[in-house]
């Protein structure tokens, strides 16, 4: 059976959603994907090790050999993303059910959790294939599962989102897939492993450069990139609760993970002329998107689309990462990368136990919700605290890579401006901190109303794994900077 | 002569997309799409992909309009004069960029229809030697399809599944889940649709049955499961729309339909989880006799079998959600 | 010859951006779903010329044919179709909720209803 491991975590949650679709009771449906999610984070883990220890795994799938047939090949960036993907899809899911039947009518919850499973399944999908194509295929089966997931929110705003999402989503999809004809016009062959072994052959062609332009576009409209990062506050904020939690710690990850994929393993950019001018439109795009989207976080008066425009800057800082060009600037992106899916996790389950119990993310029905939901509250300001990058967290860990992969490149001023960045995050985490320790309007008096205790557990989880990859942090580090030698030190060949 | 079609072909089509551009009114538009639609059909047809062309004509020219006609009936076919100004402009820009790229893209392309490009000296010129010994039959675009290449068309069947629990899912009333508002209602009297029923009728037969030999026959010749299921499902909406939505219900109700969209699935990925038991790769059919040619057969028999069932149910559900928007209506 | 040999894809190039330009052009959500259909059908005519072999016949194996087109698009495009067809019907559920919701599928009048979201 170790042998099938490659393929189990996609496969699990891929043929659990339609047996999921099977079961009538909603409860046994939360119950049967939880079951599914949790197995297939065990794979993962299981795969993970394997990975860690042996190499590189490859597997046939169909036991045809690539490129004839598709391939899954396993390295340390595939395990990082499967793990981090798996490991947060699964705690979401055990933590959803409080807040899925506050906000999915009775009819639809059985259904929901189907999308959710497809949806899981689509992304994992994404970070294990080898093939370009069935990459598309996997990228539309998460796509369409998360256009449904978003329309699932509570009011009619959250329709109208759903549909830009699909607009724009399936614009990105159609522009990947023109890249992938062009490639596969140029090269024959659809194997990811095979493209990156062909395409430095074909030197500077015109088609190749047009192949990865339309790739980046559609992979960073998915990433929502800053200035294609328009659908995103409108999905995250209208989505329900969980669906936010879920996108927001998952979905852009992979978006990042294709777009390194490509870049390095498909079309060795490290090697190509244009490398540099890239890297410079890298850094732009993601110094401009820390700062628009950490500026318009601060003054938004709903804590959800403020944290909806938080992630818009975080993705930035992977994005300054990948652009730095470097071994240590990749390795940067893919710790922030971990680390952000956890914080993001923490902070958007808190706030959606902040929306079961207080019915609303706007910034004046949270006054006092310290005293509320203490524990729920601690969590949130904690896993703040680890966006902003105190040491001691998760999130100082990422910064530190960051600064100094740009300080390895002299680049002084992308220095500051990733300090002056993290400094407007305080800015916004600060805010929160105010209003939930405030004193309460009037003389209500505010009863003491925890999360339910399945959802607590999981935010109590997440925030302290902030903690812990704060200290311990050589799972995210060495992972990464393993992956990072990988694609761009490791195999000039 | 095939170049010259080529080109009256590619004009055509060329005219069409700028008709639609020019054209107010969702009718005209939903017609020309449908024109456009059989227009690629027929190209594809001229360029050896028949396959494709058969489920561009069925999906491109059939399903995809229809669907539109029933958001039409629901929403009204008005459409406002275009934006004017600065979103023309903008667009025109971002077109024109895009477009340049894509020819610039173009430049170093290998000829249309060099028989040296790479595309056709890599991998393809292996499945077109191959395949015959090692699947043993005749059709390479099955063989790709369903044996080569076979998880990507699980995840084209995942796709379709997708598309069938997100529309469920979005149409459903949030009260209860709609079949039951379809179950109860009656065949409306005095059908104005006699004609049409009688030669419906007559015509639903052999639709069906045409739907089962694309099934079995898609190893010999263009068609396959994908093509069979849209094939069934038309014959089943063309049932609902001349007798009404109530009556095809209760000849096949939408939770079986259901039920049975996620059952095509299964057969397909258990298909592949017999394969990981018998500790070959998931989806290797060589378990699954003792002859690799006959398991071949087998694997992609059963395969295509899910993919029919799965895409012929999830069009009937997905009709079922669009056409109970409109007929018991608010009214 | 020779100019003839891009000609395909140029025209696949305008058929792109005419659809293209309806979906971010058109303020009706029908007809950029409309476009959006157009777009993607011409990414599939591009990937079918891509497998183009001038005098070869469908890729069914007979004997005494030795030329055949490739294969291999045609059984992408079969699975893109199904996508497209896939994204259609749920992008038009959308719209169906969004005129029950609002009362109108045009863009400009939608988003006069809200603040923008």
């Amino acid at each position: 059976m170790l042998s099938q491991l490659p393929v189990l975590p996609v496969l699990l949650p891929l043929i659990g959603a339609p047996a999921c679709a099977l079961l009538r009771r909603p409860t046994l449906a939360w119950v049967f994907a939880c079951l599914v999610a949790v197995l297939a984070f065990l794979c993962t883990v299981s795969l993970f090790t394997t990975t860690w220890q042996e190499g590189v795994q490859t597997y046939a799938l169909g036991g045809w050999p690539s490129p004839w047939g598709i391939e899954y090949r396993i390295d340390l960036l595939n395990a990082l993303v499967l793990l981090v993907v798996s490991g947060i899809g699964a705690a979401i899911l055990l933590a959803s059910r409080a807040s899925v039947w506050q906000e999915i009518g009775e009819t639809r919850r059985g259904l929901f959790y189907v999308a959710c499973l497809l949806c899981l399944a689509g992304l994992l999908g994404i970070a294990a294939t080898g093939d370009a194509f069935n990459l598309f295929v996997f990228l539309e089966i998460s796509s369409l599962s998360t256009y449904a997931l978003v329309a699932m929110g509570p009011d009619r705003r959250a329709l109208l989102a759903a549909y830009n999402y699909l607009i724009m989503g399936t614009i990105g999809a159609t522009f990947i897939l023109i890249g992938i004809g062009f490639l596969y016009m140029l090269t024959g062959t659809l194997s990811m492993a095979d493209l990156g072994e062909r395409l430095p052959a074909m030197g500077e062609s015109r088609t190749a450069f047009a192949a990865y332009a339309f790739i980046v576009v559609g992979v960073c409209l998915k990433l929502a990139l800053f200035p294609l990062h328009l659908w995103l506050p409108g999905a995250y904020t209208r989505a329900p609760s969980i669906v936010t939690v879920f996108l927001a710690a998952t979905s852009t990850k992979v978006a990042l993970y294709v777009l390194i994929r490509f870049t390095y393993s498909v079309f060795h950019l490290e090697f190509s002329q244009l490398a540099q001018a890239l890297d410079t439109v890298f850094i732009a795009l993601g110094v401009i998107a820390v700062f628009a989207g950490s500026l318009v976080a601060i003054f938004e008066a709903d804590l959800k689309r403020g944290l909806a425009y938080s992630s818009v800057a975080q993705i930035g800082f992977m994005v300054i990462g990948l652009g730095i060009g470097t071994v240590e600037g990749l390795q940067a992106s893919l710790i922030h990368l971990f680390n952000h899916a956890l914080m993001k996790g923490a902070l958007f389950l808190a706030l959606a136990a902040f929306i079961l119990r207080v019915g609303s993310s706007n910034f004046s029905s949270l006054r006092g919700i310290g005293r509320r939901m203490p524990l729920a509250t601690a969590a949130f300001v904690l896993a703040g605290i680890s966006l902003i990058g105190i040491p001691g967290t998760a999130g100082f860990i990422s910064k530190w890579y960051l600064v100094l992969a740009a300080a390895a490149q002299q680049q002084w001023i992308l220095l500051g401006l990733i300090l002056a960045g993290s400094l407007l995050t305080a800015v916004y985490i600060w805010r929160f901190v105010e209003t939930a320790y405030a004193e309460p309007e009037g003389d209500s008096v505010i009863q003491r109303n925890e999360a339910p205790l399945g959802m607590l557990l999981v935010i109590v989880l997440l925030a302290l794994l902030n903690l812990y990859f704060g200290f311990d942090s050589r799972l995210p580090v060495e992972t990464a900077g393993g992956a990072a030698q990988a694609l761009l030190g490791g195999d000039a060949s | 002569m095939e170049v010259l079609i080529d080109i009256v072909l590619l004009s055509l089509l060329v005219a069409t997309a700028v008709a639609l551009v020019m054209v107010r009114g969702l009718i005209a538009s939903i017609m020309l799409t449908s024109v456009y639609g059989l227009l690629s059909a027929s190209f594809f047809v001229t360029m050896g992909a028949v396959d494709v062309a058969f489920t561009e004509a069925a999906v491109g020219a059939g399903v995809s309009p229809l669907l539109l006609l029933f958001t039409v009936a629901v929403i009204g076919r008005k459409e406002r004069a275009p934006e004017g100004g600065a979103v023309l402009v903008k667009s025109l820009l971002l077109v024109v960029v895009t477009g340049a790229l894509l020819i610039v893209g173009t430049l170093d392309m290998p000829p249309f229809g060099s028989p040296d490009a790479p595309a056709q000296t890599h991998v393809a010129p292996y499945y077109l030697q191959q395949s015959g010994a090692e699947i043993g039959i005749p059709n390479v675009v099955t063989s790709v399809l369903a044996s080569y290449r076979a998880y990507d068309t699980l995840g084209e069947v995942l796709v379709i599944f997708t598309a069938g629990v997100a529309v469920i899912l979005i149409l459903a009333s949030s009260s209860h889940r709609g079949s039951a508002r379809l179950r109860n209602a009656t065949v409306p009297d005095g059908s104005p649709h006699t004609i049409l029923q009688v030669v419906g009728k007559i015509l639903i037969p052999f639709i069906l049955l045409f739907a089962f030999y694309v099934q079995f026959h898609g190893e010999y010749g263009p068609g396959g499961g994908f093509q069979a299921g849209v094939i069934f499902a038309s014959g089943v909406i063309l049932y609902g729309l001349l007798f009404g939505l109530p009556t095809v219900c209760r000849v096949l109700p939408p939770p079986v339909m259901e039920v049975l969209a996620a059952l095509g699935v299964l057969i397909f990925g258990l298909t592949g989880v017999m394969s990981l038991l018998n500790g070959a790769p998931f989806l290797d059919y060589s378990v699954l006799a003792d002859d690799p040619v006959t398991a071949q057969h087998i694997g992609i028999m059963v395969i295509e079998l899910g993919v029919g069932i799965t895409v012929a149910s999830v069009i009937t559900a997905i009709y079922y959600a669009f056409a109970n928007q409109l007929e018991p209506g608010p009214n | 010859m020779d100019v003839f040999s891009y000609f395909n894809y140029w025209v696949v190039v305008v058929l792109m951006m005419l659809g293209f330009f309806i979906v971010i052009a058109r303020g009706n959500l029908v007809k950029k779903l409309i476009g959006l259909n157009i777009f993607q059908t011409s990414v599939f005519i591009l990937y079918i010329s891509i497998g183009n072999v001038s005098g070869g016949a469908a890729p069914i194996l007979e004997e005494g044919v030795a030329l055949y087109s490739n294969p291999l698009p045609h059984v992408l495009i079969l699975t893109a179709i199904v996508v497209g067809i896939a994204t259609t019907a749920v992008g038009l559920a959308l719209v169906v909720r969004i005129h029950a919701a609002y009362d109108s599928v045009e863009e400009s009048e939608i988003l006069a209803q809200d603040e923008p979201c």
